[in-house]
């Protein structure tokens, strides 16, 4: 079977997710790519099933119930290429994020540069550090190997030497990491990757070869100034595939169905953003944010450039409570409206850690796990922009660069019960600036389109624009300091129809005007007091198009950082201010 | 969709998977009694070696330096043994600084690995190795009553269980516990007193089962000496009657606690067993289907009624609306007094 667009109409996405497997269907539908439908089901790694492909095939069963369509043939295997009668799909892609964290050695010559690589390296899929080693931390040879022992690591990523540079220090790293990796038995050696000096290649391999499966790539980092993590991301997505192989069933036989193309979920998700990144405004980032029970996968793509971060520490699953390494407690409390203790928000994050999968019911319990996923965003979104590898335009350092769109994705949004509430998480948490359509992914088929654009880049694009995905607005936030409740802001709104309308903007204020999905408007912003809305610099204001969207036109002048009131009481009064304004 | 699986039953037959985290040593025999604190494996966890520099030591190139190492690799050396030389004038040599083994030599130097106490894999349960898993540990079956918790600060003890557990709604604080209570597992009802865990380590006791805890008290648990149990979850949570009808009745018994920390990935949960010894040994608890259905034991996960137990009668077939405004599958689940709760299926996990 060939991929090529002529070949290939229909396509299976399968997800695999660590609390659900879902399997999407795409084909075509009055001459473009649309989004059939989705069946989902529980993953399957753990007991009775241990097995991947138990969670996947229900999850198919479900969608072929759905559609009315054949995808299952009687002995159980997986219709491909698709019949005349209608049955069967042409392609399959695959993504998956289930299972536990790679444990990562990080290797380089220098702290600061190749090891911040090499981590940097680590830091665009599952992984968790256990051990870093460089030349300059004062361990003899002999400790360097415990501490690659004790670590027991499934991957040792070895960056360091610039191209055309001094190359001699790498090997004392790597007899440690050759001897370490000696001593392990064979079944239970690491992979290696090594993306260092290219010129050294050779001796690598001579030295590491015989020993540990090994993965070169070209250099992640070819000069002190230059950091190019995309070199290493295909060779970093093949350990993902070997290393989730090695240790869950069913996964090779998903590779399979997929034709070697599974990819890790956030690769898949990272993927598509960039991809985005070509397609829209140049001086704009697109961003992605992918909320899951597994990590949190930031995305930001721009003229063809990727920041992929992904944060196994910031999932909502089972390390919901390894948040509190990263914020404090109170940042959490201060998102709920009603007087709630702090031992309060510490016992529900120890429950959803024990229950991962379990739902909010209650408006109380919603409220706290929404208020969790704001400072999940907040603290990922914080930390993948602190040091960008490349330079994202935006209004200062503090705050999030100039965004369009922001597509949102993941279980706490897709399933808010109100696009408001959505709404409110990515702004309370993102807190982006200037002015973003938000999209939310609904069916959360980012990761699945990023793995069918390697099949066909059409339909992530045609997909993307149908209706499978929902705008939830176009947010315009202001960036600037004045007292509250001065004018920051003139908007003006002229509808389709010829109507107009005029605001005046408030510092401080959230409001919404409507505009339907379907509509769109002309809009003309106009900055007071040297605030900047992204349009050129600070006071500068313009007219773009807007399309309709769940909440329309949303106005975000609480300004940035945004700041919650201190007083509890008046807090509350606060939230519940901003939570009517969106209430829809 | 299908059920996870909580394990509460006052008499089963139990297996358990013993196994090391990295190859080692298996040390029983297929078919051998064990008691809990039996070893069944062992491992170097965590090793220590050190470099030996030849060639600097000897004041000889790295190939002269290889040619007089006395020692080949895998060889056990005792402190002071003779690992290369002599040499020179002054007949130099090289002496094991520590008693170790020989890893491997070359290039003028010599990689030892010393002697340290191996990692001991215990039994965990007194039962039968049913089975041997090679390099790695072994299959235990026992018969017993069996009650799987939600968290564990990862140790393990095996004990005489004291309960102070008057009724499921029990609240344990520090002046609660004495010198009497020394070298027993206590089964104790809600803890929010940081020190209980402090007494407990003074006086010290063997484990803790609380009904539940403070999350705020995790970091204190988790340093603990003593294996450390929470039942239902974290805050205020009565144990679920299921449960406190199998404990409450063990006090005086010999207890196997397994605090293990939970794995939803290899479907591990912390568990108490109490060992029985009898005749006729009941089967496993099978659960019949996958899925949730009418007729099931299920317990509540998360709140507003975490830990409640109940009967399922109805799984709906279509998703409903909750309070939260939140669309889900969900069923019907009447309570020990009647009460009717409507929950998400996400939010149960069934008995067994």
């Amino acid at each position: 079977m060939t991929s090529s667009i002529v070949a290939t109409d229909s396509v299976l996405t399968i997800d695999v997710g660590t609390a659900h497997t879902r399997a999407a269907l795409f084909d075509v539908v009055g001459g473009q790519y649309r989004f059939i439908a989705a069946g989902t089901a529980s993953t399957t790694i753990a007991p009775p099933f241990s097995d991947v492909r138990e969670g996947a095939t229900r999850a198919i069963q479900q969608l072929q119930a759905i559609t009315g369509r054949t995808l299952i043939a009687s002995d159980g295997s997986l219709l491909t290429p698709s019949l005349p009668d209608g049955s069967g799909v042409d392609s399959i892609a695959t993504t998956l994020s289930a299972g536990p964290d790679l444990r990562v050695v990080a290797v380089g010559l220098l702290q600061d540069v190749s090891l911040q690589s090499a981590l940097n390296l680590a830091a665009t899929s599952y992984a968790s550090i256990v051990e870093t080693i460089h030349l300059n931390d004062r361990r003899r040879q002999a400790e360097r190997i415990d501490a690659i022992l004790r670590a027991r690591p499934n991957l040792i990523i070895i960056a360091g030497g610039v191209e055309e540079g001094a190359s001699h220090s790498i090997f004392t790293l790597l007899e440690a990491v050759g001897l370490a990796s000696y001593l392990i038995p064979k079944t239970h050696r690491p992979l290696v990757i090594y993306a260092g000096n290219s010129a050294v290649r050779q001796q690598v391999k001579d030295a590491l070869g015989a020993i540990v499966d090994l993965f070169i790539t070209p250099n992640i980092r070819p000069s002190l100034n230059s950091e190019q993590l995309s070199v290493a991301q295909p060779d970093l997505a093949k350990v993902f595939k070997t290393l989730r192989a090695s240790q869950m069933f069913g996964v090779s036989d998903l590779e399979h169905w997929s034709e070697g193309r599974l990819l890790p979920t956030a690769t898949a998700f990272g993927r598509m953003v960039r991809f985005l990144g070509r397609l829209y405004d140049p001086q704009k980032a697109v961003l992605g944010l992918d909320i899951g029970a597994t990590a949190t996968t930031i995305a930001a793509g721009l003229q063809g450039e990727l920041i992929l971060r992904v944060f196994p520490q910031l999932g909502t699953g089972e390390k919901v409570n390894r948040l509190l390494d990263h914020v404090a407690a109170e940042r959490i409390v201060r998102w709920i409206p009603d007087e709630t203790s702090l031992a309060r928000v510490l016992d529900f994050l120890a429950n959803k850690a024990a229950y991962p999968h379990s739902l909010p019911a209650s408006e109380e319990e919603l409220i706290l796990e929404q208020a969790v996923a704001r400072e999940i965003i907040a603290a990922a979104t914080r930390e993948a922009f602190a040091e960008p590898p490349f330079d994202l335009p935006r209004a200062h350092s503090e705050v999030l660069p100039w965004t369009e769109p922001i597509l949102l994705s993941g279980s706490v949004l897709s399933h808010a019960p109100t696009p408001g509430q959505a709404l409110m998480i990515a702004l309370d948490g993102a807190q982006p600036t200037g002015i973003s359509t938000i999209v939310l992914d609904q069916n959360n088929l980012l990761a699945s389109l990023g793995a069918a654009a390697e099949i066909n880049s059409l339909l992530a694009v045609q997909v993307l624009e149908s209706h499978a995905f929902i705008n939830l607005g176009t947010v315009i936030a202001p960036v600037g300091i004045a007292r509250r409740g001065s004018p920051v802001l003139r908007i003006r709104v002229t509808y389709e129809n010829g109507r107009e309308t005029k605001s005046e903007v408030k510092f401080g204020s959230l409001a919404a005007i409507p505009l339907p999905s379907g509509q769109s408007a002309q809009l003309h912003v106009q900055p007071l007091q040297r605030f900047d809305v992204g349009l050129g610099g600070p006071g500068r204001g313009g007219r773009i198009r807007v399309a309709g969207g769940a909440l329309g036109i949303v106005i975000d002048a609480r300004g940035r950082p945004l700041q919650l009131a201190k007083d509890p009481a008046q807090r509350s009064q606060q939230l519940q201010r901003w939570r009517a304004a969106l209430d829809k | 969709m299908i059920a996870p699986i909580l394990r509460i039953s006052p008499l089963t037959t139990i297996r358990r998977h013993r196994e090391l985290p990295i190859p080692g040593e298996v040390v029983v025999r297929q078919g051998q009694q064990v008691e809990a604190h039996d070893v069944i494996a062992e491992a170097q966890l965590a090793p220590r070696h050190i470099m030996l520099n030849i060639a600097r030591s000897l004041n000889v190139s790295p190939d002269k330096a290889d040619q007089l190492v006395q020692r080949a690799a895998g060889e056990v050396v005792a402190q002071g043994d003779l690992i290369a030389g002599p040499v020179g004038l002054m007949q130099r040599v090289v002496r094991a600084p520590k008693s170790g083994r020989i890893v491997v030599a070359g290039d003028g130097l010599v990689l030892m690995e010393l002697d340290t106490p191996p990692f001991e894999l215990r039994a965990g349960i007194p039962g039968t190795i049913t089975n041997l898993i090679p390099d790695r540990g072994a299959v235990i079956e026992t018969t017993g009553a069996l009650v799987q918790g939600v968290w564990g600060n990862g140790r393990a003890e095996f004990g005489l269980l004291h309960t102070q557990l008057e009724k499921p709604n029990s609240h344990i604080s520090s002046d609660q516990l004495d010198i009497s209570l020394r070298g027993t597992i206590l089964l104790a009802g809600y803890c929010a007193d940081p020190g209980v865990l402090q007494r407990a380590v003074e006086i010290p006791l063997r484990g803790l089962i609380f009904s539940s805890m403070d999350a705020a008290l995790i970091p204190q648990a988790r340093q603990l000496p003593l294996p450390v149990l929470v039942l239902e979850g974290f805050g205020f949570h009565p144990l679920n009657t299921i449960s406190y009808n199998v404990l409450a009745k063990a006090g005086g018994r010999q207890v196997a606690l397994d605090a293990a920390p939970l794995d939803h990935y290899q479907g591990i949960r912390p568990e108490v067993v109490i060992p029985v010894n009898t005749d006729m040994p009941p089967g496993e608890n099978i659960a019949e289907g996958i899925d949730f259905a009418p007729g099931q034991q299920v317990r509540v996960v998360r709140n507003p009624h975490l830990g409640a137990t109940g009967e399922i009668s109805t799984v709906f077939a279509e998703p409903m609306r909750f309070p939260s405004g939140l669309v889900a599958p969900g069923a019907e689940v009447i309570l020990k007094n009647d009460q009717r709760l409507t929950v998400p299926l996400a939010n149960l996990e069934r008995v067994l």
